[in-house]
Order: structure tokens, then sequence, then C-alpha cells
């Protein structure tokens, strides 16, 4: 029996101690009809062995790639450490903080997660997380409804990743929020701040600015954030965390900075795995503190004065106020915070730096490299982070299968999300890259590009 | 001490550093930071230390006894952890083609299709992140459900006063009225309040089987008449599945939609507070309007079923597939379980509380429904103790982890005082369940003949009790240097 410790002596002392025979008997409440019978779908029961070698042969199926896909989940190289302490039974096996007294360890490091976040962010506070970057934006924009008195429009810019919009439209469509696209400019690649001119003094609660945008490109984050709080609207910031090492943080956006910063905490330290489970950040101005949703943690005394810390400001959370709380939220990505916040002490300010820097030059020596190859330019002229847009003369598609049977996962076609920019992948390479990686994704490009265009000339 | 005031200075991790000899390009400067965030500067060994040592100042199910009542402490088997850490399954990317994942949607299909034959649904989606996003995701199905019938005039959700917190806030985000109703004396949900609560305006009710009350609905069929008859859908909150797995089917019951929390029947971590990860399942007249993605099955081959394929989807509430590798850990415990362990899950969670109830209460607590059986949690109230002694349902809470056990849900339900919430699982020993009586049964003397000792808990662990008023009124969200 897995994992059940009974002994049939246990079992028999047990109920002979409630009083009756069999522990079917313990079910006598639940009306018979309602039984179920054997489970069909479910197979017999496999030992540890002959699980793990099942688990292997399928991973073994998958395989590895050398991956240059990044389009909001990123490959970095992940310290042994990391992973090593944050499955500690201690953290991995242990709830929600509910008593603080015997969960100060992960109380203290989700408090040392928001000093961090806060501070790479450039904002005030920030919460203990939320469940990803997508749903982190869809609360941040009914946070930002919520602290508007006025208006239920959002400014959404389709520079924005494209699914993150989907899961925003999902969840706020039933609050009567109207979400307004901004289009880009075709030739920067960003977000022009004459396209924002139609929505001058009318009525909007926020503004939605990526730094850096879906397609790697940086956005004028200065001018965009004083527009927003000119229109009396929020400045909503959708960052990546890693990027903030080297790039200018919300805090610090035009004259008085953008007002909250939300973003995918994957980059910090958690492994690709799929889409999860990774970790949404949030952070705000001070003044916002009451309106954000999720788990706050801050640092008190005990009764011996001695510093220590507990789940603060819970009036706002759903086991107190139910129906009036400022979401249905209960947990945060507790595990993977704990991941990044080891991830971050370990590496430092210039470790992280270093991250970043490597990440975005790798990225424009491969942009450099594929515009040697025939008819292959970047999409955009505007700069970007550590992913780029490349315009193909050929089906993108084709590139893509040809450098997949040489083991490259050679970049996301954006014609699913995209249509009107044509043959484009966008692409990115992290500080993971050695340059024989950049050098043979050139070559197998190259040929891929040649062979297509023999196919053109002598269709057979 | 903070990580942070371990930092120096210059004092660099080299062998997690990058080379980088090149110049940031390209980048106009006023995009550039100019001051480095403030994290700290410690070395790799400082850094071990310091987390090892916090983590040693958690209660855990791996170190403690933990029958935190609603939240399923089971045993983490170390294996659904490491089996999915393997390197081909972390390395993965979400938007990796489906041809080279098919080991990896090969797991999720089967997942799939266990919970559809525990549950007795038509189908699942994995993509909620934790269990209050999938009570978001199936109210919202609810929703679509009726607004594809023109019918709009459903604005009401029922809840009953027992119900998890999560479920009237729910609610109220997919834009409906909550109409709470009563609990009787016995613990079900009160008949006559359901009757007169339903209506043409009734979009749904939700309902947690076995309730928080730690009984079973008895009228539950009953109850799924009244409101599908009014023409409202039931939901299933999911939390209290490990009283049942394997013996009554959700489905079965009558509820046309519900979720399943993985991180408390399937045995994936709780991590500390998240990750999560509820699945929903729905019958059939919700089916066109289940979450994406969903992996199908078809010719050999796994692929991802889309918006495209389910056109009047709801929609999407996360950016990939969910908290994947919680779904990978929940496939493995379902493995190495197989049907036969997950008919014993609900056999000796159950066993296992209503031993815990019988000797409590020979000890001398009083349980708050005695003639109830108890499901896989069950309650005592400690309303008399307070009223003699003074000593409440949280300082027995705090006192008990003195004892070295963490301490059972306490004031939840909110309509039973001074209550207990008792969960033991299935994975605890007698010994383990005898060991914590004895404890129990000490702090009840204490309260008697030296109340003080009990009010002033916790006296062993590294913080005594902490200030809450104080962290609420002088906000200190974030050290500063």
């Amino acid at each position: 029996m897995p994992f059940i410790p009974h002994t049939e002596e246990d079992v028999a002392a047990m109920l002979a101690s409630i009083g009756t025979n069999t522990i079917e008997d313990l079910f006598d409440e639940i009306p018979p009809a309602l039984k179920s019978g054997t489970l069909k779908q479910v197979a017999p029961g496999l030992n540890e062995m002959e699980t793990s070698r099942l688990m292997l042969e399928r991973a073994e199926t998958d395989g590895r790639y050398l991956s240059f896909i990044g389009a909001g989940a990123y490959e970095h190289h992940i310290p042994a450490a990391v992973w090593q302490i944050t499955t500690r039974g201690e953290f991995y096996s242990s709830y929600t903080p509910y008593q603080a007294e015997a969960s100060q360890g992960t109380l203290q490091v989700l408090y040392e997660y928001q000093t961090m976040m806060a501070s790479l962010t450039g904002m005030d506070v920030s919460n203990a997380s939320m469940y990803d970057g997508a749903s982190a934006l869809a609360e941040a924009v009914l946070m930002a409804v919520r602290s508007h008195k006025s208006s239920r429009r959002v400014l959404m810019p389709s520079t924005i990743h494209p699914i993150y919009r989907k899961v925003v439209n999902t969840i706020v469509k039933n609050q009567s929020i109207e979400i307004i696209e901004v289009p880009y400019c075709a030739e920067y690649g960003h977000m022009l701040v004459e396209s924002l001119a139609p929505y001058a003094g009318q009525d909007i609660a926020a503004l939605v600015i990526p730094q850096p945008n879906f397609f790697g490109v940086l956005e004028q984050v200065d001018v965009l954030t004083d527009w927003a709080h000119k229109n009396n609207a929020l400045a909503v910031g959708v960052v990546n965390p890693l990027a903030l090492a080297m790039l200018t943080p919300p805090g610090e956006w035009g004259s008085n900075g953008a007002d909250v910063a939300v973003g995918e905490g994957q980059p910090l330290g958690i492994p690709l795995s799929s889409g999860g489970p990774y970790f949404g950040f949030m952070a705000c101005k001070q003044e916002l503190v009451r309106q954000m949703p999720g788990r706050i943690i801050g640092r008190t005394t005990d009764l011996n004065g001695k510093p220590g810390f507990v789940l603060t400001l819970q009036a706002r959370e759903q086991h107190i106020r139910r129906s009036k709380a400022t979401s249905n939220i209960c947990t945060n990505q507790g595990l993977m915070v704990t991941a990044a916040t080891i991830y971050m002490a370990l590496l430092g300010p210039e470790g992280l730096r270093r991250i970043a820097e490597k990440s975005h030059t790798n990225t424009l020596l491969l942009v450099e490299k594929l515009e040697t190859l025939k008819g292959v330019k970047r999409t955009f002229s505007g700069p970007f982070f550590h992913e780029a847009a490349v315009s193909l003369p050929t089906s993108a598609d084709n590139v893509l299968q040809a450098l997949k049977t040489q083991k490259i996962l050679a970049g996301l076609d954006l014609k699913e999300y995209y249509p009107e920019i044509g043959n484009t992948i966008l692409v990115c390479a992290t500080e993971t890259k050695i340059p024989a990686d950049l050098i043979k994704y050139t070559e197998c490009f190259g040929r891929a590009l040649a062979k297509h265009d023999t196919s053109v000339l002598n269709p057979t | 001490m903070l990580i942070f005031e371990h930092s120096r200075p210059g004092r660099r991790n080299y062998s997690q550093f990058t080379a980088t000899d090149t110049k940031i390009k390209n980048i106009p400067q006023n995009l550039v930071r100019k001051t480095p965030p403030l994290l700290p500067e410690v070395s790799e060994m400082d850094a071990v230390r310091h987390y090892t040592r916090l983590s040693q100042k958690n209660f855990s199910i791996d170190t403690e006894f933990y029958p935190l009542g609603s939240c399923t402490m089971k045993y983490n088997p170390r294996a659904c952890n490491s089996l999915a850490m393997l390197p081909q399954f972390l390395l993965r990317h979400p938007l990796a083609p489906e041809d080279t994942g098919q080991g990896y949607l090969a797991c999720m299909y089967e997942l799939q299709e266990i919970l559809k034959d525990v549950t007795g649904m038509t189908s699942v989606s994995l993509t909620p992140m934790a269990g209050a996003q999938g009570e978001l995701i199936g109210v919202s199905m609810i929703r679509a459900y009726h607004e594809s019938r023109g019918d709009h005039a459903r604005t009401e959700i029922i809840v009953p006063d027992a119900a998890h917190g999560t479920n009237p806030a729910t609610a109220v985000m997919c834009g409906y009225k909550v109409i709470e109703i009563s609990t009787d004396k016995e613990g079900d949900v009160d008949m006559d309040a359901l009757k007169a609560a339903v209506g043409p305006q009734t979009a749904g009710l939700m309902l947690t089987n076995p309730s928080t009350l730690g009984v079973f609905e008895k009228n539950i069929t009953e109850m799924s008449r009244v409101v599908h008859q009014a023409g409202g859908l039931l939901y299933y909150d999911g939390a209290n599945l490990n009283a049942i797995l394997g013996k009554v089917k959700p489905g079965d019951m009558g509820f046309d939609v519900i979720h399943i929390n993985l991180h408390k029947t399937f045995s994936t971590p709780h991590g500390g507070g998240g990750p999560g990860s509820a699945p929903v399942g729905v019958a059939k007249r919700l089916l066109p309007f289940i979450p994406v993605p969903v992996v199908a099955f078809e010719k050999g081959t796994y692929r991802w079923l889309t918006e495209k394929e389910i056109p009047q989807s709801i929609g999407r509430f996360s950016a990939h597939m969910g908290n994947s590798g919680v779904l990978l850990r929940a496939y493995i415990y379902a493995r190495l379980l197989g049907a036969e362990g997950m008919h014993r899950v609900a056999e000796f969670a159950t066993l296992n509380a209503n031993y815990l109830m019988t000797e409590l209460s020979k000890a001398g607590f009083e349980i708050a429904y005695p003639t109830r059986r108890a499901s896989h949690e069950f309650i005592i109230t400690l309303k008399d103790l307070k009223e003699k002694t003074g000593v409440t349902a949280m300082n027995v809470a705090k006192r008990l982890l003195d004892k070295g056990y963490h301490a059972p849900t306490t004031y939840f339900p909110l309509l039973v005082p001074e209550c207990l919430l008792i969960e033991p699982a299935e994975t605890e020993s007698k010994e383990t369940l005898d060991a914590f009586v004895v404890s129990m049964k000490e702090i009840l003397v204490e309260a008697h003949k030296q109340p003080e000792i009990v009010k002033g808990a916790p006296h062993t662990t590294s913080v005594r009790r902490l200030d809450e008023v104080k962290a609420a009124r002088e906000l200190d969200l974030a050290w500063k240097q």
C-alpha cells in the first residue's frame, strides 16, 4: 500500500476504538447508490523503480534541443544550489505560512524576495508573487481599475505578449472592463506616443507599457509614462526582471516613475519546464499597497521584541473579506519565489548584470550573423534587449523544420500571432549559448535557406 | 539576520559569473540602469548556509505531523520530485513544437484520463494554477453556458455559509451576486434555505463535499435535483476530494463542473504556499467552454487543442499549460498509487480521521458534530474551555507548536466557535496519532492548571507570538539600507 503505514494490527485496534467492524462502515453516511465501482482508466500501481524507468523513457523520447526560442520564457543557467536548497523538505513540504511562528523560514525568504523585487523594479513595495506573468498583468489591470475611481478602460499595446493579452481578456471580461489595443510602429517595432493621441484627454484607467516588448524591442518608456500621468492614467510596466539588471527600472521611468510593475519571474532561476510552474511578480508605489492583490509579508517583533515576519494587510484577502476581497487569489508561488530569492542572492547585482549583458550581446551577435545571409534582415530598427524579430526571404516554417532535424529549435514563427508581418521569426540567444552554438545555428540556417532557394528555382 | 546584512561590497561569487568583455551596444542611455539593484553580495557558501538555516525555521510535512484541516498535508513522495526534474523535462520550452514533446504530452494526456475516471467527468483541462483559479474558471464556464443559451437572467451564485472564502470571492470576480445559505444542526446544508434561494435568477451552487465541517452532505442527490430543476448548475470545490477518492465520483453526485486540488489529493508539494494546481473537469453540457489548451491523442500522436478546435472555449488563464511541472508530479503520484492505491487513500484518510476524533473525544474534547462520521477531517470546539479557563483555540494551536506539531486549522469554518479543524491524512501512522492525543491531553491539563503557559505559547519556536497589529500599522515590507 503506497505511502500508507498501517499494519493489520493497527487497523484492527483503530476500528475497535471507533466501534466499527470494517473501514467500509465509516462510509455508511454516503448513499449507497453514489458509491463508485473500480477505477477503470487507472492502471495498476507501479513501484518506484518501474515508475522511474517509465519517466526516463518519456524524458528520452523528448530528448534535448539547442533552443533559440524565447517569447516570454528564457533558458538561463541555474546554479546547482538553487534547487538543492529549494527542494529541502522544510521548504518543499510546508504550507502557506498561516502559523507565523512555525513558518519563519518561508516568511523571511518572502520578505527578502519582496526587498529584492522592489529594488530591482525601483518600486516601493512588492507582493509575495502571483501565479505567472500573464495572470499578474490581469491582476494589475484589475488593480488599476480599482484604484482609478472613474474609468474602466485600459490601453494595451499590441506589443504585449499575445498570450498575455488573451489571458487578460479572459480574466477581466466578466467585470465590464474595456481593453483598448494600441498598434505598434511597423518600422521601429514599438508603440509610438503619437498613436495614443486619440485617447488624450479621455478618461483612461491605465496605460500598459512593456519593457522589453514581445518583439524584444525597447519601448520609449519615459515619454509613455509621462503621457499616462498627464492623462490621469496609471502607468503599468510589464518587465523582464533579468533585463532590469541593465535597463532603467519602472520606478525611474519618466518624471514620476511607473505606478505598478508586473512580469514573469521565470528568468530568475526557474526552469522552462514546458511552461510552469513559474511565478508572476507585482510591485507598486506605496500609496497603492492596499489595492495590491496577493500575499504580502511584513516585518514586526515578537513578545520579546525580537524581529520576525508575518502575513500582513490580510484584510484585503478572501479568507477575511470573502465576497469583498481584492481578488480570490489565496496562494502565491512560494516555492518558485524561494528559488528566485536564492538565485538572486547567488548572483548579486554584478552577476545578474553580466547575464543580462551577455544575453543582449549574444542575441545582437546572432542577428548580425544572420544578416550576412542573403535576404535575411532584422524586422524592426528599434533597439532590442535579448530577443529580436528576423525577417526571412522564404517560409519561416520550412526553415524551422529544417533546423529541427539538426536538433535546433531556431525560434518562434510569428505568423500565428502577427499575420501582418510575413515570414518572420523571433530569436533569442541567452548567456547559455557559446560562440560554437551561434556558428552552428547560422550555418544550418544558411543551408536551409539555400535548399529552399534551389527548390524554388527547380520545382520538381 | 537578513541576507542583506551578510553582504559586503565587492564580495563576488565568481563561479556563477558569465564572462563578458563586451560593452552593451545600441541601447539609448536613458534606457540604461544607473544604479545597481539592492541585491546582496555574498559568497556561495554564505548563501547556502543562510537559506539552509532559514529552512530549519519552518515546520513541514517532512519534519512534523501537520494536521491542518482542509489542506490535506500528506507525504509528498520524493520520487515525484526527482522524476519531474529530469533534465529533458526541465529544459523543454513551452512553445517548442509538439513533436519534440511527445513524452511530456503523453504524461499530460494520461493524467487527463486518470482525472476523468476518478471524478466521473466527461473532460478535464489541466490549465488552472491553483484552487482559486480553478474556481474562477469553473464559474466562468457556468456563466458562458447560461449566456450561450441567451439566459441572462441568472445573476446569483449560491454558497453555503461554511464554504471557503474563495467561493464567494470567485463568484464576485465572475460578476455574480452571492447568496449565502445556512447549515442545519447536523452540519448539512439547510434544504429549506436552499429551496427558498433557488429560482430563475440562480446561475449555480458552489459546494464542497464532504463539506468544510468534515461531514458528507447526505442530501446531495436532492440538492442536485433542486438546483438543476431551477435551471442552475452545480460546482464542486474539490478541496476535500481526498475523503472520497476512489469511493464516490463528483460526476455521479450530479456536479456539472469541478476542480481538483492536486496539491492536496495528488500530493504535489505545498511549497510554503504554492505552486498549486487545480485541473477542472466538466460534464457534457459544459464541454464546449473548457479552457485551453487541452491535450488530444489522435493517430498515435499527442497534440494541443486550442481556440481553433474549441472555438467557444472561455479562453486562457495562464501563458502556457498551467503549472506543468506540478502536473508531472501528480501524474507520477498517480502511477505510483495505481487504481488500488487510490481506493485506499480515502479509506485510510477516513480511518485516521475517525480514529483521531474518537480518541480526542475520549480525552475530553468536544466534537462539533458528534453524531456524524468524520470524513477525512473533523472539528473540535473549545468554546467550553475558553469559558472556563480563558484559553482559546488559537492558544491551543500555538501550544501545539511547542509540542512539535503543526497546528490544525483555526477559526475555520467561521460558524463553529473556537474551533480546530483537524485533518490527519492517510500517510500518518497510529503511533503519530496516539502521540498527538497525548499532547492534546497535556495541553488540556495545562489549560486548567497553568493557563498562562498555554496563553503565552509558543515558547520553543524561533520567535514567540508576533505582533500582527504592529505589522499592519507600521508597514515594513522591504528592508532598507
